[in-house]
């Protein structure tokens, strides 16, 4: 009989399929794998699963029953628990309130009985591995015993089903271990529990079955152990082993532009950042394109944000064409001759509701004002080389940005940091969620740059993507980098097969 | 800066200690910004005692509680609001259409007085519940339209303010100035409230999700807190206490003066942050309220005392207090993240 199931389920937002007639099974006692690249509907299927979205197609079932949840609460009183990723707990509240409410121990007047409670507190925490104080107020608790708390409250809720999105993503190694003990005794409980997580290593230590969502839809779904690791990062970034690297598939050149032997323009030195990366080191030469390979979670967003200045590090060592980048800030890394386009364009890159000329304005207006006035005709010129040189297609410079298609924003927000004059590039999924055609632009743009001599850093989930578009790859899982792809291993196969290698656990 | 504790095992021991550093800062944090109204309350009252013999008495005392009650009635609903991350903005306008509302019905008995601006006052105080809660409108404008649109009720029930109803019932007058233990009446009722609110804010279920809701409230509706009804009973509560509030100032002055409460908001809510209640929500004590609300009593007093200073220097001193213990606060909230 199986615990949770859901038959040919699909979510149609506004121009997606976030998920296209999906079907899955969680058996009792099952410790099922959900992977996926970005958008590739994992989200959203567990946000259909716990009532979050309906659906809109498709049946769900809970323990033989048809079932629906109109909201969060209707899940998780049917005995349906999650863990999001951010920790979803009251950081102002104690420890032990947390684990508690709604739910507190009451004496015969109806107050709660805060001995009780936090007596109780103590004892089921102290399973998780967790002993502090359950007085404190649990935002001033580290994020992995934080982690341990939500995943207590979870469990404690006669929870028969536990969905955990990324619970290892703030732990250090000792916690990640005693969450896999406490998953072990939910699983001997009976409970089943539904796993996501890019941690291939994880993945195999602690999971049973496996289900790979591809662009909203099943691509497989079976027992893990009978997986091969290549085949499962294959099956996740949607590449058949056995097809032939095909020429020409991008716009990119393929041809290398970088001079070998030239100084770097970026030397990147053991970046550390607590839990995200460890000691990450390469090179960028001018006229070169590295790629940074990985999983989604891998680090490559955290390694770009980082020398960008907007991530925190704890040590480490960036130079821009031999000058070292102290302390790295935003206004910083931009002195130094960073440009960074961030992942997300929408909430981090472009101003929407500002135009064409303003957006890429913001940029320079260090640089084209003069005590505190702004030259309007030194703007002009600047904004009317850019939309010349990169294309961008608007009615005018006047044109609101977010009117523009997704392609021309991106453009826009290209201009904008080429007119910083910089002499590094940093790229974060340059092409997401723009057509076509306007992707072949990008990506013969990023080709040109590259040939102009400015040092291109470009990460990208879109496997082909990157190894066209690079002249040399640097692998990274779980923020540390295990290989380097230069030459003729620059190839989707090698990519994939670098990432699904077994990690060495050091501790 | 190093990355020691990344991998590799680490000393228990050290590991310990560092718990139990953290710990301790947690609790002497935590003790400085829940008592810290308390303790200034404390060393003004030292120095009060020590430099105005005519502060030394007990009726003095006697007179700064009297004072005191109904802008600790307004202050106690205001700290469950502002503990929920919102603000209630229309608490001044209640407080003296309630006043107008007792006066007018004392002519019916001393139950009318008190009940009919209970029901009106909690009646918007409901209205100022239902729009927050569920049009999730933002509450400094629903209850800022609350606050416009008492006032200019209350104006019209007297004919633009200069119809002072005169209170009917001796029984209310009896209320307003009588004493038990040579303390007013009203210093009871309102310490008796005061004393219900800490446990229902401490105490109960309800209390709980006022914290949570206050502290984060997409966590707190995924852990199944009613965020809704939480909300609405916040300011049903804030707005029947300011009713009420007004009602025993009534008994007290023995009319209902129309030209009374504004800015009475305001001074609640520098009241409940002086307290130690986080304007953003999700943490706060009625402690520290009692403590906020007599120790800008207790200035109020002094400057009264001191007799040739102009009052309004109490407003400089007020908001002096108060632009220290946000800073303080800031500094004490981030203080304790850190660890």
């Amino acid at each position: 009989m199986a615990l949770l199931e859901v038959a040919d389920v699909s979510k149609i937002f506004p121009g997606v399929r976030a998920l296209d007639s999906v079907s899955f099974t969680l058996q009792p006692g099952e410790v099922h794998a959900l992977v996926g690249e970005n958008g590739a509907g994992k989200s959203t299927l567990i946000k259909v699963l716990t009532g979050v979205y309906q659906p809109d197609g498709g049946e769900l079932r809970y323990q033989d029953q048809p079932a629906q949840f109109g909201t969060p609460m209707d899940a998780q009183r049917a005995g349906i628990s999650t863990i999001y990723q951010e920790v979803n707990l009251v950081p102002l509240m104690t420890v032990a309130q947390n684990l508690f409410l709604g739910r507190e121990p009451r004496n015969s007047f109806g107050m709660i009985d805060r001995g009780r409670m936090d007596r109780e507190a103590r004892e089921v925490l102290a399973g998780y591995g967790v002993t502090t104080d359950v007085r404190r107020q649990l935002g001033t608790l580290a994020l992995g015993a934080q982690q341990m708390v939500a995943l207590a409250r979870a469990v404690m809720i006669d929870a028969k089903v536990v969905i955990m999105d990324e619970p290892t993503s703030s732990l250090e190694p000792r916690e990640v271990q005693t969450l896999f003990g406490v998953i072990r005794d939910l699983h001997a409980k009976g409970i089943g529990i539904i796993y996501v997580s890019h941690r291939l290593d994880e993945l195999y230590e602690i999971c049973d079955a496996v289900t790979i969502l591809r662009d909203g839809k099943l691509v497989h779904t079976g027992k893990l152990a009978e997986l091969e690791r290549i085949k499962l990062v294959s099956l996740m970034l949607g590449r058949d082993m056995a097809e032939v690297r095909r020429e020409g598939a991008t716009a990119f050149s393929g041809e290398g532009t970088g001079d070998e032997s030239a100084a770097p323009v970026l030397r990147v030195r053991e970046l550390n950042s607590r839990h995200k990366l460890h000691d990450v080191t390469f090179d960028v030469r001018p006229g070169e394109v590295v790629g940074l390979g990985g999983l989604l979670g891998a680090g490559r967003s955290e390694t770009i944000k980082a020398i960008g200045g907007a991530y925190h590090l704890d040590s480490g060592e960036i130079e821009v064409d031999g000058k070292e980048l102290k302390k790295p800030t935003p206004v910083r890394a931009v002195k130094a001759g960073i440009a960074v386009q961030p992942e997300d364009r929408k909430a981090e890159g472009i101003v929407p509701g500002l135009s064409v000329r303003e957006n890429i304005a913001l940029a320079v207006l260090p640089r084209v004002s003069r005590g505190g006035f702004v030259s309007d005709s030194k703007i002009d010129e600047i904004v009317d080389r850019y939309m010349k040189r990169l294309r961008i297609k608007a009615s005018s410079p006047d044109q609101a940005v977010g009117d523009l298609s997704g392609g021309n924003q991106q453009k826009v927000l290209l201009a904008r940091l080429l007119a910083t004059d910089p002499k590094v590039l940093l790229l974060d999924e340059p092409t997401r969620g723009i057509d076509v055609g306007a992707k072949a632009e990008v990506q013969s743009l990023i080709d040109e740059l590259a040939g102009e001599g400015l040092g291109v850093v470009l990460v990208s989930s879109d496997a082909e993507e990157l190894v066209e578009g690079s002249d040399r790859v640097v692998v990274l899982r779980d923020g540390v980098v295990v290989g380097t792809l230069t030459g003729t291993e620059v190839t989707t196969e090698d990519l994939m097969s670098t990432i699904a290698t077994e990690a060495h656990r050091e501790h | 800066m190093t990355m020691t504790n990344i991998s590799g095992p680490e000393t228990p021991a050290i590991v310990a200690e560092d718990v139990r550093k953290a710990e301790r800062t947690d609790r002497i944090v935590g003790t400085v910004q829940r008592q810290g109204a308390l303790a200034v309350l404390i060393v003004v009252l030292v120095i009060a005692l020590a430099s105005f013999p005519n502060f030394r008495s007990f009726d003095n005392a006697a007179t700064i509680l009297v004072a005191a009650a109904p802008p600790m009635l307004i202050a106690l609903g205001m700290t469950f609001v502002i503990i929920t991350g919102g603000i209630d903005l229309s608490v001044g306008s209640l407080y003296v259409l309630g006043g107008v509302l007792a006066a007018w019905a004392s002519q019916y008995g001393i139950l009318a007085a008190f009940l009919l601006p209970l029901a009106v006052c909690g009646a918007i105080g409901l209205a100022n519940g239902l729009l927050i809660a569920y049009t999730r409108m933002a509450p400094f404008i629903v209850t800022l339209a609350a606050l416009l649109g008492a006032r200019g009720l209350m104006r019209a029930i007297s004919s633009e303010g200069s119809n002072t109803y005169l209170v009917q019932s001796d029984a209310l007058r009896k209320l307003g100035n009588g004493s038990f233990l040579d303390i007013g009446y009203q210093v009871w009722l309102v310490a008796a409230l005061v004393v219900i609110g800490m446990v229902v804010l401490a105490r109960t279920r309800f209390g709980s999700s006022i914290y949570a809701v206050g502290g984060s409230e997409d966590a707190a509706s995924l852990m199944g807190v009613p965020v809704r009804r939480t909300k609405v009973w916040v300011y049903v509560l804030s707005g029947l206490l300011a009713g009420l509030a007004g009602a025993i100032n009534a008994a007290k002055l023995g009319s209902g003066v129309t030209v009374l409460g504004t800015g009475m908001e305001l001074d609640a809510i520098a009241a409940v942050v002086i307290g130690g209640t986080l304007l953003t929500g999700g943490a706060g004590t009625i402690a520290g309220t009692i403590a906020g609300v007599l120790l800008l009593g207790v200035i109020q007093n002094l400057i009264n005392q001191v007799g040739n200073l102009n009052s309004n220097w109490q407003q400089v001193i007020s908001g002096t207090f108060l632009a220290l213990v946000v800073v303080a606060q800031t500094y004490l909230v981030r203080l304790r993240r850190v660890t």
